[in-house]
């Protein structure tokens, strides 16, 4: 089914909430360019219900909680189907991922709701539609709002379980929210200038937060992408750490599209192909690690914030792991960013995975034997997730985790 | 001061009070069943005069006091590390620890960088494993200990779950195996599970340790473990304490004292982060409305007092129990039996027949049939006129009731199988994989623990306010859900119809995987003992949102079936057997029934021994019954060949040949003079060996391959498995790296293929993650690589041009300068050969067919991946389907023989670009209805999840049958030939 020129004006076009610090922006990006999108907040029992009545329950976790969203948003009766599109983020390549475009068309065949139409949205552009369009410009405007997003992430990770008055640092992520969309949309904010001076005051406003001095556990978290942020897919990981008196990092949404463009040089390398493909990939690279940087440089007055691992340093600790051709799911940038972390001091890592996730038995898993071969000290624990898994299973195993930590 | 120490795991309580030196006052450990808060008061009350006045300081720990600490506001020591710290402790030199708990295992490396690992999700349930498994024998865990030290041999038993395990174990009783090998089996599936589940990569070695009850309890277990890691480990003092000292010993203990202990304990209220449904029934009113509704099915049939003139037998030889029933000729019912078969199904049976005939000597039995995984065997004991294959046995029982039944529904103890039935004959089939086994046999012994029987546990969710969420996935994961829910303090009766909502679920999403469950049929019968069970009903029809039949025999269901069956076939029915699937021993309706007489009954033995079958690499371990009159029955075997039955003439076996075309390509015949290079025989090079192996001869080399997979070559592999959940197939190369390594060739070569040939049949041309990057996998887990050569650079064979220029960049690194004529030359020999291998594939696929349709017999087309063919992974599904008398064709054989077209999935793996086309091939090209389509799928395949619906569809579209079969380590060929037997009667019903 088509989205058609029409259907831009009065359809809602509902996004399953992946990125949460994140999806906000998003949605404030595509309203500013005349896209009603809204993000489905829905969680708990009833929302995987949906996505287990509708998909092969063998398929992935994170397939089960996104379109269960979705689906769960059409039928709860706040939306008109006859009113609704569906978005889906891709980012094709070898993993069953790619495929969860088609897992909800077949659950809207069967619910018999062909009618609603499914829009891709990829790096690669998979598929086209008359009334959807991504611009190149608005492309690189939505990766400069990642980097803005990851920025809110990161600080906020680490003033979270400092802050002196409960609920300072959340405002502030709000109140910075407010600020960014409104200047989105009034098309601000997106210059170079601009983000300098945004970054920067990002940085002073979360410095100004009263922190006590308490000494956190270090905790790094990588993963399957969708798992690794949503608290809904891991079970509301980030504040059973919290409660646990955990300080946690968890790499930038930035750094997967880095590894995106990166895996375009390593392509040429081993299969060739068109090396003006592979020019795109390094002007690509390039422009998002000059985000980086001023990100990095509007951190360093401050010394109680730890800047977050810088790409080319993640690539450099992934090629001592694995090589850097696996690419299929998280690929290398997985082991890469558990490497960065541990040598920034988050020695204990949660490596969250979907149960039965396949890129995972090489890029979690598989890599752990090599990471502690590397850093003995570190901690690295794999933790499934699954509509069957039980909750108490995942805290006890990190339980575990903090345990050890505490022996370091 | 004192201390004490509480280890709450998930099926007991332990405790330790100690003084401040460290002596250990008191200590006791007790199951819980649960009642955590209950027994906790209890212990506490029983400490009360040691602990008078003194100050206490109390720690928690185990898998199942993290939320108990939490809410009484005390200390909390996560167990592993309790453990680790009382081993430090107490032990002092150890060099690694093995624990197992009812839930989980673990394993303590010590020495040499330390670290501890848990089982994964997937894994769960060690001792309580083995509780199951003993009552499954009908004997304690002691007792099972006791089999186990007089084995004989060892069956193996899948190792991966309790549910893979019992799968295993059900056939093997089933078929007489000696209930001492089978313990003994089951103490070193544990063993394997824990050691391939945790090991990853680290040998245990050293200096060991057993901990936690299974291994304080078991000295077989002990054993087996000694006998598996080649070491002798201890069981120190007050082995199970351990987490309980640990937790003393972290000196975290909260300050208190008994009475201000026993207030906390008292004031604990359990709080559930368990979703909850809707109630069954609102109030009695209801629940009687449904049992009339219910009752009313049963009308038109009688139940006799006694036998009255020519009476037929039927029985149903189940996986757990065995039911039986006599008919007259118009279908009413006399002595309805049903119990379970204790491992024996010989036993029940002789038992029934010989009260039968000494209460009614003259009863008159003019005809007799037997379904059921023991159908064989009853058969052969007792001379049963027909076999039949479930299917039919349910089908002919359900019709009897609902003459225009239209979806049929059976979950019984360890099976659910649904089918549907179309102008009167049974249209398609599905039935449940490994993984949803064993839900109604769950039900019932979860009933057990609680000291209730099955009805009571029944009754007891009918009512039950909110239903607790228990989850779907599989019995291990409900049963880890249900002792959460317990200790939240979630009553039993939410649970009992909790547990009822999930059975439902999990047969009809994960097994019929029906996205509209309305749709599923108009005139629905449901049957089987699971469906007794009220809630199970209930909860059936409130899910599917209306009402269905069930009989008042739903128990019995299948041996009514068979019963009715001989009446059928007896009243001179004299349509051709195979139309059932039937096998009748005299090839035609007897005149007289062939059943055992009463005399014969009284001078019946059976006995079983067992032998290892060398008929072929395989080696199943066989079991030989004998019984009176020396007419035998052998079972455990994959293929006919033990059995020297003749089985229907020539067979034509593709996967067969395919095997033959690589073995050209396995002679490993080795020059010395030349380099040699190394191939492990696993994943795609099951598809790509001719083209390597003519490539490196090419170049002068010798190509040695590593031999077929089996058990002993897993094992060896199997600790360096990082992920145990990747699938089998993948696990495998492990041990085919380590026989490489032993046979020290120069260099080891797998490459990692993103991508995989280009056969245009899709939108791209990947491998799946694991095929892809496999190499990587062993690279960074096996040890032993590290003084070898390992190729296992990048590479695409997609486009031949580029991977010239990259294979020539690869042999330079390793080999030193080629020619680059040379290269050129190789290369393009080697896609030559690859080429041939190929279309030599599709022409005998070709010729396979063609000889099919001349003798008019079944093309089964097994269709998975290029590694199906390790007879490891098949586990012979090949030959049993050439046993049944159908021709084997391979998916590659068909694929590629279609226009390119669009799938409702994205088509960007070649192997299963290969499936979908090869569905559209049969969709497309087979007038005549002979070629069906029959996947076979490894347990683990994520990929899979997403192709199986897809092959189904574009094969349902066109209106032909759809079957999967899933494997794993083991396979339970009873269920596979069950199956495929139900399929065969299907189509021969058309």
């Amino acid at each position: 089914m088509d989205f058609t020129k029409e259907m831009k004006k009065d359809y809602t076009i509902i996004a399953p909430d992946i990125f949460p610090t994140h999806m906000e922006l998003i949605a404030e990006l595509f309203r500013s360019y005349g896209y009603n999108l809204v993000v489905a907040h829905y969680e708990g029992k009833a929302v995987i219900d949906t996505g287990l009545k509708y998909l092969h329950n063998d398929v992935c976790y994170p397939a089960i909680c996104t379109v269960g969203q979705q689906l769960y948003a059409l039928t709860c009766g706040d939306y008109d189907p006859h009113r609704t599109a569906l978005i889906q983020f891709q980012t094709g390549g070898g993993c069953r991922a790619s495929n969860y475009i088609f897992l909800l068309r077949k659950a809207l065949h069967n619910m018999g709701m062909d009618y609603v139409p499914v829009i891709s949205l990829s790096f690669g552009g998979l598929e086209k539609y008359s009334g959807f369009k991504i611009t190149p410009m608005m492309f690189a405007t939505g990766l400069r709002i990642l980097t803005y997003g990851d920025m809110l992430m990161l600080l906020k990770n680490q003033c979270l379980p400092y802050e002196v008055n409960p609920g300072d640092t959340e405002r502030l992520v709000k109140k910075w929210i407010r600020d960014l969309t409104e200047q989105f949309r009034r098309h601000r904010g997106l210059t170079a200038s601009a983000m300098k001076k945004n970054l920067a005051a990002i940085a002073k406003d979360f410095h100004g937060i009263p922190r006590r001095m308490c000494k956190a556990t270090k905790v790094g978290i990588v993963g399957e992408i969708y798992v690794k942020y949503s608290s809904f897919g891991n079970n509301g990981l980030e504040k059973f750490l919290l409660s646990q008196g955990c300080e946690y990092m968890v790499p930038g949404v930035l750094g997967f599209f880095q590894y995106c463009v990166a895996n375009v040089e390593k392509n040429y390398e081993y299969y060739g192909g068109s090396s003006w493909l592979r020019r795109g990939g390094r002007f690509a690279e390039n422009l998002t690690v000059k985000w980086e940087d001023w990100l990095i440089e509007a951190i360093k007055p401050y010394p109680e914030f730890t800047a977050p691992v810088a790409f080319d340093e993640v690539k450099r600790l992934a090629d001592q792991v694995i090589d850097r051709g696996v690419k299929m799911g998280e690929g290398w940038l997985l082991p890469g960013e558990a490497a960065g972390m541990i040598e920034k001091g988050y020695t204990n890592i949660v490596c969250a995975q979907p149960f039965g996730c396949l890129p995972n038995h090489i890029v979690g898993k598989g890599t752990v034997r090599r990471l502690r071969e590397l850093y003995p000290d570190a901690n690295i624990f794999p933790i499934d997730y699954d509509a069957g898994a039980s909750k108490v299973n995942q805290e006890n195993r990190i339980k575990l985790m903090l345990a050890m930590a505490g022996e370091n | 001061m004192k201390h004490l120490g509480i280890d709450i795991g998930s099926t007991t309580i332990k405790y330790v009070l100690m003084d401040e030196g460290g002596n250990i006052l008191a200590s006791d450990y007790r199951r819980h069943l649960s009642r955590v808060r209950e027994i906790l008061e209890e212990i506490v009350r029983s400490l009360g005069e040691d602990l008078e006045g003194e100050e206490l300081r109390v720690a928690i720990s185990g898998s199942a006091g993290m939320g108990f600490a939490e809410k009484l506001g005390l200390p909390f020591v996560q167990e592993v590390y309790a453990e680790k710290l009382a081993v430090e402790k107490l032990c002092p030199g150890t060099d690694a620890v093995i624990e197992l708990g009812g839930e989980d295992a673990k394993i303590l490396f010590l020495s040499g960088g330390f670290e501890m690992r848990m089982n994964g999700t997937c894994a769960g349930g060690t001792g309580a494993f083995i509780d199951q498994m003993a009552t499954l024998l009908q004997v304690t865990p002691d007792q099972m200990n006791e089999l186990a030290s007089r084995h004989e041999t060892i069956y193996p038993i899948a190792s991966r779950c309790g549910v893979f395990a019992k799968s295993d174990v059900q056939p093997l009783l089933n078929q007489g195996a000696r209930h001492e090998d089978v313990a003994a089996g089951i103490l070193y599936a544990v063993v394997n599970q824990t050691i391939g589940g945790l090991a990853q990569g680290r040998r245990i070695t050293g200096s060991v340790l057993y901990l936690g009850g299974p291994l304080h309890f078991l000295s077989e277990l002990r054993r087996s473990f000694d006998d598996v890691l080649g070491v002798k480990g201890t069981c120190p003092e007050n082995s199970l304490y351990f987490v309980a000292i640990g937790s003393v010993l972290a000196g975290v203990g909260a300050a208190t004292d008994s009475d201000g202990l026993l207030e906390l304990i008292r004031g604990f209220k359990g709080s559930s982060e368990y979703g909850s449904a809707r109630p069954l029934f609102k109030n009695t009113k209801e629940y009687e409305a449904f049992k009339e509704r219910h009752a009313e099915a049963s009308k038109g049939i009688r139940e006799l007092r006694e036998p009255q003139g020519t009476m037929f037998l039927g029985v149903d030889a189940g996986s757990t129990t065995v039911k039986a029933v006599l008919c007259d000729g118009e279908g009413n019912v006399f002595r309805p039996f049903y119990t379970r078969n204790n491992g024996n199904p010989v036993d029940a049976i002789k038992k029934y027949l010989s009260a039968l005939y000494r209460e009614f000597p003259n009863v008159k039995i003019a005809g007799s049939a037997v379904t059921g995984y023991g159908e064989q065997i009853i058969r052969a004991a007792f001379g049963i006129d027909w076999g039949i294959v479930e299917t039919v046995a349910h089908f002919t029982a359900a019709r009897r009731f609902r003459p225009d039944v239209d979806f049929i529904l059976d979950i019984g103890g360890q099976d659910i199988k649904c089918f549907r039935i179309k102008g009167g004959l049974i249209d398609s089939l599905f039935l449940n994989e490994a993984c949803s086994s064993g839900c109604g046999s769950f039900l019932q012994a979860f009933a057990q623990t609680l000291g209730l029987t099955t009805e009571q546990f029944s009754r007891m969710g009918l009512f039950a306010p909110a239903p607790v969420d228990l989850g779907s996935r599989c019995t291990v994961f409900m049963n880890s859900s249900v002792k959460q829910a317990q200790k939240d303090g979630t009553s039993i009766e939410d649970i009992a119809a909790g547990l009822s909502i999930s059975v439902v679920k999990n047969a009809l999403y994960k097994v019929i995987r029906c996205g509209d469950p309305s749709r599923l049929g108009k005139s629905i019968v449901v049957q089987g003992g699971t469906f007794l069970n009220d809630c199970v009903l209930r909860a059936f029809e409130q899910e599917i949102g209306h009402e269905v039949v069930r009989s008042g025999y739903a128990g019995i269901m299948g041996a009514y079936g068979c019963a009715l069956y001989a009446a059928q076939k007896a009243a001179g029915d004299g349509s051709g057997n195979a139309a059932d699937g039937a096998e009748n021993s005299a090839g035609e309706s007897p005149r007289r029934s062939s059943l055992i007489t009463r005399e014969e009954l009284l001078d019946f033995v059976h006995e079983s021994r067992t032998v290892t079958c060398k008929g072929c690499p395989n080696a199943c371990r066989l079991t030989i019954n004998t019984f009176s009159g020396g007419k035998k029955y052998i079972a455990g075997n994959r293929c006919s060949k033990p059995l020297r039955a003749e089985s229907g003439g020539e067979q034509y076996n593709l996967y067969e040949y395919k095997r033959e075309l690589l073995a050209a390509y396995r002679r490993n015949e080795i020059d010395p003079s030349r380099r040699t290079i190394g191939i492990p025989m696993g994943l795609n090079f099951y598809d790509l060996l001719p083209f390597w192996h003519r490539f490196f001869t090419e170049l002068g080399f010798n190509v040695l391959v590593s031999p077929d997979s089996n058990r002993a070559l897993y094992r060896r592999g199997q600790h360096t498995i990082p992920s145990d959940t990747a699938c089998y197939p993948a696990k495998l190369m492990h041990g085919h790296l380590d026989w490489l390594l032993e046979h020290k060739p120069d260099a080891v070569f797998y490459p990692d293929m993103s991508y995989n040939i280009e056969e245009g049949m899709g939108i791209d041309h990947y491998n799946c993650p694991v095929v892809a990057y496999y190499p990587q996998v062993l690279k960074m887990n096996v040890k032993e690589l590290g003084g070898s050569v390992f190729i296992d650079d990048f590479m695409s064979l997609a486009d031949p041009k580029q991977f010239g220029s990259r294979i020539a960049a690869v042999m330079d690194k390793y080999f030193g300068h080629f020619d680059a004529r040379q290269i050129r030359a190789a290369v393009k020999a080697a896609y030559k050969e690859y080429h041939s291998y190929r279309e030599e594939i599709r022409r005998k696929g070709r010729e396979f067919i063609a000889l099919a349709r001349e003798q008019g017999r079944q093309v089964m087309v097994l269709c998975g991946r290029p590694y199906h063919l390790d007879p490891e992974v098949s586990h012979g599904i090949d030959r049993l389907m050439c046993d049944l008398g159908t021709v084997v064709v391979t998916e590659d054989a068909l694929s590629g023989q279609t226009e390119r077209f669009k799938t409702g999935v994205r088509n960007q793996w070649t192997y299963h670009a290969r499936m979908y086309s090869a569905a559209k091939y049969i969709a497309e090209n087979d007038p005549d209805k002979r070629l069906h389509l029959v996947q076979l799928v490894s347990f683990g395949c994520g990929v899979d999840a997403i192709t199986t619906d897809e092959v189904r569809e574009i094969l349902e579209s066109a209106g032909r049958d759809y079957t999967q079969i899933k494997i794993d380590e083991i396979s339970n060929m009873g269920a596979v030939n069950i199956r495929l037997r139900s399929l065969l009667a299907m189509l021969e019903g058309r």
